[in-house]
């Protein structure tokens, strides 16, 4: 990891930084501050690095593991537990598609299976240009307007593969 | 805070209504379908009309018909004028046209079809009226009196006795007796205590946490005060999924104002209560559901359940007796305290009190949730109220409970609703997750899909569930695809038993429950599936003697 120490003159002590000088670790360590530093916010920390950042890579957990005073393993151990994090990049659009059980029976699978077929990649998988990553929900609980897709973090509901395909071409065309 | 200012704020809101008041959708399903435009364009729709006098536009939560979102809702004097549907920010205008006598252009629904007549709202009975991102919103509908009246009329014992006499059972799906949990928690020595919400809804099919945590924050609040102060607990938390953005921000922004008016943290209503609430996020974790698992979680670690005993209300978060409950039982303790127990026990069947509220889905005409005495039948909830299948299809089955649940076929659709009832057809109540499924839904798919579900979210810990349900779903997954044999089928029965009497934690448990209860009703369409057995069919045979590969 990167760190270095610092003499921080105003206080007269050493301070750790991250040594990429990058401000989005600044902002996380002032979000662990306002948690106290304390170990049981481990997840909390992890959601808001995923948001600054955009996925977890071993030098960000190595300073949330760092900062907190966990150990490495424990931070890994739960960064990989819970499906919400990712510890790879994702592509510049993402389309979440549901896959509840309500979307399920009304057709969320030829959905999948049409943007698989377009974009040549499986759910879980970013196209080799960095575009789009394909992901899947275990529900969101839009299960009235089934079956729903998200895209870019926008709900749309009653999705038919047609509909999708018109909204992939978009992003790939633009 | 003391009573005369509670009281002055709720007559304040109500004077400042007005005649006419314009209900927009703002829960995340009509969200998702533009109701913010709509919202916007009835506002400036007022503006322009010079009725800003007459006329409030007011963002509510769920107005239960989700399907045929974004909805409006007219309500003059009180009292509830028409129901519009599919409204867009285009013709959204022309409401206040037929406001004035003239022709909305938008398409209107009956609000008195079976849908919402045969309702019954305790959990609900705010959800589309208040405005959930204002506390006073809800103070105006009597809101924080219950929590009053039990801080200053009523001891800790007197209130867990309450519960006890209510007959409330646990709506997160086991169904235990509230009051009984509450006694336990009550009574075990620590010097802290803690009082979790589950908020963890990971059932697919189930939104109504969601629902109520959007459109009536301010009453799981409530109820959760009301618990600590009965169980002596001072800090609580809310487990809220990740997947749920809104319903966090408008938790997070109603403990903010419950702390501004000094409903919640120190000397509430001038007693000794303190009480602070404190939101932990999910991050989809479907076996965080299970409440040691869960307290794993808010600890901040990896989401693994523990054997009980000892249970959380003995020994719970950071080793200190917790309560958990789930949402919607929270939200039904202040009208518990409101209109007392005898009122509650007295709706629903002998063993199940209350209402229950189902997210109704999957294929049948009218999905979105439904609130409904306990004992209600399937039957009128499913046709009745639901409309049936869509496009002249036949309902087949409905399937409560989800991954832990059953399918129960059309034959049974006369069963009430109620705890026992279900459990007697193998499956359970849930959390209220009910999808209808018609002719054109294979059985054995929806086993598989279900015993998929339970194989990605096993958390690894116990042999029975992380191995089974991956024997279990390659069986089911042979048999879908016609390559098993009879004898494939005896070893998934024999594996379903296996994983349901040695796993340790309701996941693996109760994972073996779709495919049996398919199993039970519809052995036909597993059997169609099966190859013969033969002498050349090796290929076929091949998986049986089980081997881990």
């Amino acid at each position: 990891m990167k760190i270095a120490t610092m003499r921080n003159e105003a206080e007269g002590r050493r301070v750790m930084q991250h040594a990429s000088g990058d401000k989005r670790f600044k902002i996380l360590e002032v979000f662990m501050k306002k948690y106290q530093f304390r170990q049981d916010s481990l997840i909390e920390i992890l959601h808001k690095a995923q948001e600054l950042f955009g996925y977890l890579d071993d030098d960000l957990l190595l300073f949330v593991s760092y900062k907190l005073k966990l150990p490495p393993s424990r931070v890994y151990g739960v960064a990989t537990f819970y499906h919400f994090f990712t510890l790879k990049p994702q592509g510049k659009h993402t389309c979440v598609v549901c896959l509840g059980t309500a979307c399920y029976v009304k057709g969320a699978d030829k959905v999948m299976s049409a943007i698989e077929a377009e974009l040549k990649i499986k759910a879980g998988e970013t196209t080799p240009d960095k575009n789009i990553s394909l992901l899947t929900a275990r529900c969101i609980g839009a299960c009235g307007i089934a079956p729903a897709v998200v895209y870019d973090g926008t709900v749309s509901p009653r999705a038919t593969p047609e509909g999708v395909l018109k909204t992939i071409k978009q992003w790939t065309e633009s | 805070m003391i009573l005369g200012e509670l009281n002055q704020l709720r007559d304040r809101e109500i004077q400042s209504r007005k005649k006419i008041t314009l209900r927009c959708c703002m829960a995340a399903g009509c969200v998702s379908s533009n109701s913010k435009g709509v919202f916007e364009a009835l506002q400036k729709a007022v503006a322009e009309s010079g009725l800003g006098n007459e006329v409030e536009v007011r963002g509510v939560g769920c107005m239960r018909l989700c399907c045929e979102g974004p909805l409006v809702s007219v309500n003059q004097d009180g009292a509830e004028d028409s129901l519009h549907v599919r409204v867009t920010s285009e013709n959204a205008a022309s409401i206040l046209a037929y406001l004035k006598g003239g022709k909305a252009r938008t398409t209107r629904v009956d609000a008195g079809m079976p849908f919402f007549k045969k309702q019954m709202s305790i959990v609900l009975s705010n959800s589309g009226i208040i405005d959930p991102e204002r506390i006073e919103s809800y103070i105006a509908v009597g809101g924080y009196s219950a929590l009053h009246e039990a801080l200053h009329e009523m001891t800790p014992a007197e209130v867990v006795s309450m519960m006890v006499q209510s007959g409330l059972r646990g709506r997160g799906g086991a169904g235990f007796p509230t009051g009984l949990k509450w006694d336990t928690v009550a009574k075990s020595p620590g010097v802290a205590k803690y009082v979790i919400c589950n908020a963890d809804e990971g059932d697919p099919g189930a939104f109504m946490d969601r629902s109520v945590l959007e459109s009536d924050p301010h009453r799981v609040l409530e109820g959760m005060s009301i618990a600590a102060y009965a169980v002596g607990a001072s800090q609580g938390f809310i487990y809220v999924r990740a997947e749920y953005p809104l319903a966090i921000a408008r938790l997070q922004q109603a403990i903010k104002q419950s702390k501004q008016f000094g409903l919640l943290g120190a000397g509430i209503f001038d007693s000794q209560f303190c009480f602070n609430i404190d939101i932990r996020i999910g991050a989809g974790a479907f076996v965080c559901g299970e409440e040691t698992a869960l307290m794993a979680s808010v600890e901040g670690k990896r989401g693994t359940p523990r054997p009980r005993p000892p249970f959380p209300a003995e020994s719970g978060l950071w080793g200190y007796p917790t309560l958990i409950n789930n949402v919607e039982t929270f939200a039904n303790v202040a009208p518990i305290c409101r209109h007392g127990a005898a009122w509650f026990a007295s709706i629903g069947t002998a063993r199940s009190k209350g209402t229950k509220v189902f997210a109704l889905a999957g294929k049948i005409k009218n999905t979105g949730l439904i609130e409904v005495p306990m004992g209600t039948t399937l039957r009128t909830i499913v046709e009745d109220m639901g409309g049936g299948a869509p496009e002249g299809g036949r309902i087949k089955a409905v399937q409560t409970g989800g991954p832990s649940g059953g399918c129960i076929p059309v034959e049974h659709l006369d069963t009430p609703v109620d705890y026992d009832s279900l459990s007697q057809l193998g499956s359970i109540m849930g959390s209220g997750g009910m999808i209808v499924m018609d002719d054109g839904t294979s059985m054995v798919e929806i086993a598989r899909y279900f015993m998929e579900f339970c194989m990605d979210e096993s958390c690894g810990k116990c042999i029975p569930c992380r191995a089974g349900t991956v024997q279990m779903h390659r069986l089911l997954d042979r048999i879908a695809r016609g390559q098993a044999t009879a004898a494939h089928l005896a070893r998934l029965e024999e594996l379903c038993e296996m994983v349901k009497s040695t796993s340790l934690c309701g996941l693996g448990q109760t994972a073996p429950n779709p495919t049996l209860s398919t199993l039970r009703f519809f052995r036909g369409e597993y059997e169609a599936l099966l190859q013969p057995e033969m002498p050349g069919n090796e290929e076929c045979l091949a998986g049986v003697s089980g081997q881990v590969s």
